[in-house]
């Protein structure tokens, strides 16, 4: 939507809005679009392909939108036996046909008889170009939003009348203001007036986004009058402010982002080595086999009910905790309960657990990365302002904070998190108290364990899911947890955000490897200043 | 400390079994077959794109022991693993050669288990067949490339972006050689068909890198310009997931600002739901989307052997099945696997390739191949959009780089140099010394 | 016989061993004849050549990590910039002979587009001069850093992270093509080692020699200094340093002191290492191979000098076998590995086969003394590590050591 190759539509663009202007006599001479239709069957170069495009276009009948819609989405196939096109759909073996301009079903065929009428980037953005216009008078206002849209960014002089008469027939403001903003951006190329420019360049400035600043950019290099080219400066000067304002806002909500995943990697290893002492070098493996059970919850939807597929994460959760949960107590009574007391051996045995587990998964699900799918509400972006925030990046923060809150409820306000508590803090004087103490070392450590998994599931919306996947965090994960402070969560959670922040602010300008080696020299002089982290513990436990 | 002689004794002991028993076990085979080595690394960070190419292998030498074997002797592989650990490639090459006695080695993938390798090979004069992708500069007659060189992926997959309109360039690199190179030899080519510095784009990021939002924000305010703008991409491996997914979640599509990349092919697809990307483009030299019989036959064998029905197969893979076929071809040729003979016999030997050609060994040791650019499919395979009418053979010495431009490279007999500088008359370098 | 006492058998011994390997094994690989059973394959010389740099660099981990209680997880840093400072040193003498033919400029800043060399590079065409920044650079480095880790108090785990926060800062920074060092591929092709070539058999075995000397002159460092004074104060920080510093010794001087000298060591180990594997490049760097560092020497036994020695030799002939005789499954067992001696040799094979030597000569002596006929019983002499593992279980599991 943001560039248009204007000089190859501009020639179907005359052909299309000449019909659309002399109404509907000029159908006639346009040609039959089922016979233009059937010029997409056989082998056809992609040139060919384009034209019959344009040509279908050029009939400016409604009903070619069905066909271009299934070309666009490589739905439109044409018969190897007589090369008659047709729309298959179903995705089954036989195909299902349907009529390509009235949807009307056509019969059945074998895939292998049919062929997909092959095309490229450059034809999806004609039919995109070319449907914008015919939708224009969609009775869907989505449709025709979408069509207004598409039309700003390609607008053309010619199109001016066009949009006039679609401004006038337009109910809703929202589409309204599009179709203005486009009849605007197409003012400014043509040779109209000064004074009608300079009042569509205000327009476009209140507009203020990047969209408008191209136009805007384009007009104040390109335009012969002096006052427009001025205008049109100060308002892409105007919105270049904005932008640099925005950018801002958006750094620090990549930066929230980043630290949000660092807070998940981190927070199981908060409780493990922060709260336990435990040295674990299988923390990022615990991550990798939530990650891993994700995969395996929408491996068996997508076999059993592809319907839940909207709810795999929801069901991975629980089992990527109880999977990871699972592992850490195996973990803790198998090995690392021999070890208290001795922490620095943890690091040794845990390294040996961690090239396990990894080789492991490796030789169970194969070394390639596994693909998990995000579901629909975790694709895609919407704005704010001029920021863009994209569905998964938002969701993984508010989930993050969950699973923050959430483990400050179970340390804080739970028995078994009581019982942790004090099992941390005095380890004698709770066992006198009665309270088990192997038993809570394992729930734990299972604990810990689990919240890796969890957070496991949600990285694997953004990164691979590979054997890998555990290697990437922990280095960052135990920066994390030293820096906030060892046994502090809150101390996590404010380390993971600095450190995330300040990561995203270096990166514009220092690049990611050298923004990334400042954030660590900087990590390092810190630990100079504050020796226990952000966040020391204090109290006799401290020395110990 | 009295025990201490006890323990020194016990240690020492235990050393010695240690080294003994791996000289032992090397020592057992060299009785009535060709040993071949497969050096890929099976763990570590690389394992996710090498351990196909084992799998691969192990395909391919059985398939020739079914068909009898070579010069009358059955092949033996003999598998092991340099962990993506760049001196323990040197150090397994040299245990192959010298210990295991292969005839010859197909292996690497990264540019420095390469780089690793290469004295090794020299030195105990063996043969190196490289299937992956790199930036060139490089020619030696111990290693043959199946690979492309840069004119066989890059400047293609450019030329064909420029014919679709593309005017602004973002040249978006994993910071190491092949990026590097590759992007030094585009942005001089770009420059060269007339592309103004300040619509070329350069911008490297760290190895796995997983953060992607500032990059992807940045390129798509860069394509925000008005003109055209396309991403080439030599994102290594591992980023390119998190890469594509952030395309994807703030709406780059292909349409608007398409993505080339030189380093994605099924395989890594494989990783990623597809449906957002459909029409960004790989440039290869071979696609599993290609429809003739020879490679559908290979596919076929290949999801039999691996017994997975959704095994994909990728452009380093139809490259071992070139080497492996060449290097066949040439032992049978000259009668011995003496790697001597055989690299002589290698120039010029032409076998058939997975997409419906013969690829042949050129005298600069880099075979020709087509150049295909695909468009991603939403069923995680590539529906080719362009290919070169001719084959291209490697070009090693980049004619857009002022250094390396006057040099050539020709194994065959009276020359036989890798780098050979027509402006000089000599065999400039290491070649001086062979 | 002062020295003996003064450095225990073992010391000994192991000097003794590895100067005979410096003499032995080239010779047996140069001057028997292949089919001889003791010929030594060409192969295996650089191979051990290179266990016993991971040796040297184990045993300069284990001076402050077994002696001064200082867990380093970044001594891989310091072993990368000893071998960079000699592969610096192998590219400039390659010379002419690079694939650009340039005199002056390495191969990669060649095709790189540098139009000369970096001021950092210049020097190391003499070997004095490398050899000077093989000691000088680690050392400095570990120097400047342990100054202010050392003086701030920065201990245990948190001292454990930021070394690793260094190792993996430097990583990155060498992976930069734009730092002059090559990038990820690294310093390679190296030509000649003050004139000899570097891949003749020679110079293999002279290489081979010099390491085994570089260790045993290493044993005999660390054995010397742990047996003096100095060391005990060291141990004495490793097991109280604020009583230590309450006695009025100045702890972080003696933490400061091992530090860089073990850095030094890990640095020579380091050049030695490259024209051994003819490779550096920034995996060197990676926080995983000091991690390694440190298994080596928990698997030998810390705090014993045999055993990171040992430990060393150990896991690598054991990984360079297993990726060969079982490529698929050469991690369970090496992770295996870690996991069984942590568990069941807590002290490592030498502190283990210590502490069983020592008991059961104990009993002997008990059994003896009950005869009415030996000496008294004493007090076993028991290696600092396995104090501390025989703390009482349940004891405060504290975050750091």
């Amino acid at each position: 939507m943001l560039t248009l190759p204007c000089r190859l539509l501009t020639l179907a663009f005359l052909a299309l809005l000449a019909c659309l202007g002399s109404g509907a006599a000029a159908f006639a001479q346009a040609g039959d679009p089922a016979q233009i239709v059937q010029k997409f069957g056989g082998k056809t170069s992609f040139e060919a392909t384009e034209a019959t495009v344009k040509e279908l276009a050029a009939t400016g009948d409604p009903a070619v939108a069905r066909a271009l819609n299934a070309l666009a989405e490589g739905q439109l196939y044409y018969r190897k036996s007589d090369n008659r096109v047709f729309i298959a759909s179903g995705g089954g073996d036989p195909l299902t046909l349907l009529d390509p301009l009235s949807g009307d079903p056509a019969g059945e065929e074998p895939s292998g008889n049919l062929a997909k009428v092959k095309i490229k980037n450059s034809i999806r953005r004609t039919v995109s170009d070319a449907l914008g216009s015919l939708t224009l008078a969609s009775p869907d206002p989505a449709k025709r939003l979408a069509a207004a849209n598409t039309l700003f960014a390609g607008a053309t002089p010619e199109q001016i009348e066009t949009l006039d008469a679609a401004i006038a027939g337009e109910q809703l403001p929202d589409i309204r203001a599009r179709l203005e903003q486009a009849r605007a951006a197409a003012v400014l190329k043509s040779d109209r007036p000064e004074a009608e420019k300079l009042a569509a360049i205000e327009l476009l400035g209140s507009r203020g986004d990047r969209e408008a600043l191209v136009v805007l950019t384009a007009a104040s290099a390109g335009s012969a009058e002096a006052a427009v080219k001025a205008a049109a400066a100060k308002a892409a000067g105007a919105i270049e402010e904005t932008i640099a304002f925005w950018a801002y806002a958006q750094n620090v909500w990549y930066g929230l982002s980043l630290g949000s995943v660092l807070l998940l990697a981190a927070i199981g290893l908060a409780i493990t080595f922060g709260v336990m002492g435990v040295i674990n070098m299988a923390h990022g493996e615990m991550v990798m086999l939530g990650a891993y059970t994700t995969f395996a919850v929408q491996e068996t939807i997508r076999a059993e009910a592809p319907s839940l597929f909207a709810w795999s994460l929801a069901i991975a959760l629980p089992l990527a905790f109880l999977v990871s949960a699972f592992v850490g107590l195996v973990i803790e009574r198998g090995i690392i309960r021999f070890l208290y007391g001795r922490p620095l051996e943890t690091l040794l045995a845990t390294f040996g657990v961690s090239l396990i587990l990894q080789q492991g998964v490796r030789t169970i699900f194969g070394p390639t990365n596994r693909q998990v799918g995000n579901p629909d509400w975790m694709s895609g972006a919407f704005e704010v302002g001029l920021m863009s925030v994209t569905w998964n990046r938002l969701w993984i923060i508010v989930f993050a904070l969950i699973v923050f809150a959430a483990l400050l409820l179970v340390l804080g306000r739970t028995s078994l998190g009581l019982q942790m508590r004090a099992v941390t803090q005095n380890r004698r004087m709770a066992s006198a108290m009665g309270i088990r103490t192997p038993w809570i070392d394992a729930m734990t450590f299972a604990l810990g364990s689990g919240i890796a998994g969890v957070a496991g599931v949600a990285l694997s919306q953004i990164d691979n899911v590979s054997p890998n996947l555990g290697q990437g965090y922990i280095i960052d994960s135990f920066m994390v947890v030293v820096f906030g402070g060892v046994g502090n969560l809150w101390g996590t959670l404010v380390g993971a955000m600095s450190l995330g922040i300040l990561n995203k602010f270096l990166e514009p300008f220092a690049g990611a490897v050298l923004g990334k080696i400042v954030v660590l020299v900087l990590l390092i002089l810190f630990i100079q200043k504050r020796p226990r982290g952000l966040f020391a513990q204090k109290g006799r436990f401290v020395e110990a | 400390m009295r025990s201490g002689f006890h323990g020194f004794c016990s240690a020492a002991a235990l050393v010695a079994a240690l080294s003994t028993g791996g000289a032992a076990l090397a020592q057992d085979a060299s009785g009535d077959t060709i040993k071949v080595g497969i050096l890929h690394s099976l763990s570590g960070t690389m394992a996710i794109s090498e351990t196909t190419l084992k799998d691969a292998m192990l395909m391919l030498i059985d398939e020739q022991n079914k068909k009898g074997g070579l010069l009358g002797k059955k092949l033996e592989p003999v598998v092991v693993d340099p962990a993506s650990d760049w001196p323990l490639f040197a150090e397994k090459a040299r245990e192959l050669i010298s210990q295991q006695k292969v005839a010859a080695t197909f292996g690497c993938w990264t540019s420095v288990s390469r780089k690793s390798v290469l004295p090794v090979f020299k030195e105990l004069n063996s043969i190196l067949f490289y299937p992956v992708q790199y930036e060139g500069e490089e020619s030696e007659r111990n290693v043959f490339y199946t690979g492309a060189a840069p004119n066989q992926q890059a400047i293609p997959a450019v030329d064909y972006l420029m014919n679709e309109g593309v005017e602004r360039w973002v040249l978006e690199g994993t910071d190491y050689v092949y990026p590097r190179t590759t992007n030094k030899i585009l942005e001089a080519y770009l420059k060269a068909k007339g592309v103004a510095a300040e619509d070329i784009k350069v911008n490297y990021t760290p190895f796995g890198f997983s953060d992607w939002q500032t990059e992807v924000s940045a390129i798509k305010e860069f394509g925000a310009g008005g003109k055209k703008t396309a991403v080439v991409s030599t994102v290594n491996g591992d980023a390119n997931v998190p890469f594509y997914k952030e395309l994807a979640n703030q709406g780059i599509s292909a349409e608007d600002t398409p993505v080339v990349a030189f380093s994605v092919g099924e395989e890594e697809l494989a990783g990623i739901d597809t449906k957002p990307l459909v029409g960004h483009l790989a440039a290869w030299n071979y696609f599993q989307s290609v429809d003739n019989p020879a490679n559908a036959e290979f596919i076929a064998k290949w999801k039999a052997f691996t017994k997975n029905d959704k095994r994909v197969t990728n452009d380093p893979m139809e490259a071992h099945y070139i080497g492996f076929n060449m290097w066949v071809k040439a032992v049978e040729a000259a009668g011995t696997t003496d790697p001597d003979k055989v690299i002589d016999a290698m120039v010029g030997v032409s076998v058939p390739n997975l997409t419906g050609g013969y690829s042949s060994m050129g005298a600069n040791h880099h075979i020709t191949k087509p150049v295909l650019i695909g468009e991603i499919q939403d069923d995680g395979q590539f529906e080719v959009v362009y290919e070169t009418p001719g084959l291209v053979l490697g070009d090693e010495w980049s004619d857009y780089l002022p250094e390396s431009k006057p040099l050539i490279a020709d194994w065959r007999a009276p020359m036989s140099c890798g780098n050979f500088n027509t402006e000089t008359g000599k065999c400039g370098g290491a070649g001086a010394s062979n | 016989m002062m020295l003996g006492r003064l450095l225990g058998p073992r010391v000994w011994l192991l000097v003794a061993a590895l100067l005979a390997a410096a003499i032995l094994v080239p010779m047996a690989n140069l001057w028997l004849p292949a089919d001889s059973p003791l010929h030594v394959p060409s192969y295996m010389v650089p191979l051990f050549g290179k266990y016993l740099c991971y040796a040297l660099l184990a045993l300069a981990l284990d001076l402050v990590w077994g002696f001064v209680g200082i867990l380093s997880l970044g001594h891989g840093a310091f072993f990368a910039l000893g071998g960079y400072a000699m592969g610096m040193y192998l590219m400039r003498q390659i010379g002419s002979r690079g694939v650009y033919g340039n005199p002056v400029l390495p191969d990669f800043m060649v095709f790189l587009n540098w139009d000369r060399l970096p001021w950092f590079w210049h020097g190391f065409d003499q070997f004095w001069f490398a050899a000077l920044m093989v000691v000088l650079v680690p050392g400095l480095l570990a120097f400047v850093f342990g100054y202010f880790a050392f003086r701030s108090r920065v201990t245990g785990v948190y001292l454990s992270i930021i070394t690793q926060a260094m190792t993996y800062a430097l990583l990155l920074a060498f992976f930069r093509n734009d730092m002059g060092f090559g990038g990820n591929n690294g310093l390679t092709d190296f030509k000649e080692l003050l004139g000899f070539s570097i891949a003749s058999q020679g110079t293999r075995a002279g290489l081979f020699a010099a390491t085994c000397i570089a260790l045993a002159l290493g044993v005999l460092l660390v054995g010397g200094v742990t047996r003096s004074k100095l060391g005990k104060l060291m141990i004495a920080v490793r097991d109280a340093e604020s009583r230590t510093r309450f006695l009025g010794w100045r702890a972080e001087h003696v933490k400061l002191f091992a530090f860089t000298v073990s850095a030094v060591m890990a640095g020579i180990a380091g050049a030695l290492y490259v024209p051994q594997v003819g490779i550096i490049n920034p995996g060197e760097f990676a926080p995983v191979n000091s991690i390694e560092v440190v298994v080596w020497a928990a698997v030998g036994g810390r705090g014993t000098i045999l055993g990171p020695v040992l430990g060393a030799l150990l896991v690598n002939a054991g990984k360079s076998y297993f990726t060969v005789a079982a490529p698929e499954f050469w991690l369970f067992v090496l992770g295996g590995l870690f996991v069984v001696v942590t568990l069941f040799l807590p002290r490592g094979i030498v502190g283990t086969i210590d502490h069983g030597w020592n008991a059961l000569r104990d009993r002997r002596r008990s059994l003896s003394a009950e005869d009415g006929t030996g000496a008294p019983p004493q007090l076993p002499p028991q290696s600092p590590a396995a104090d501390r593992t025989s703390m009482p279980d349940g004891a405060l599991p504290s975050p750091a050591e």
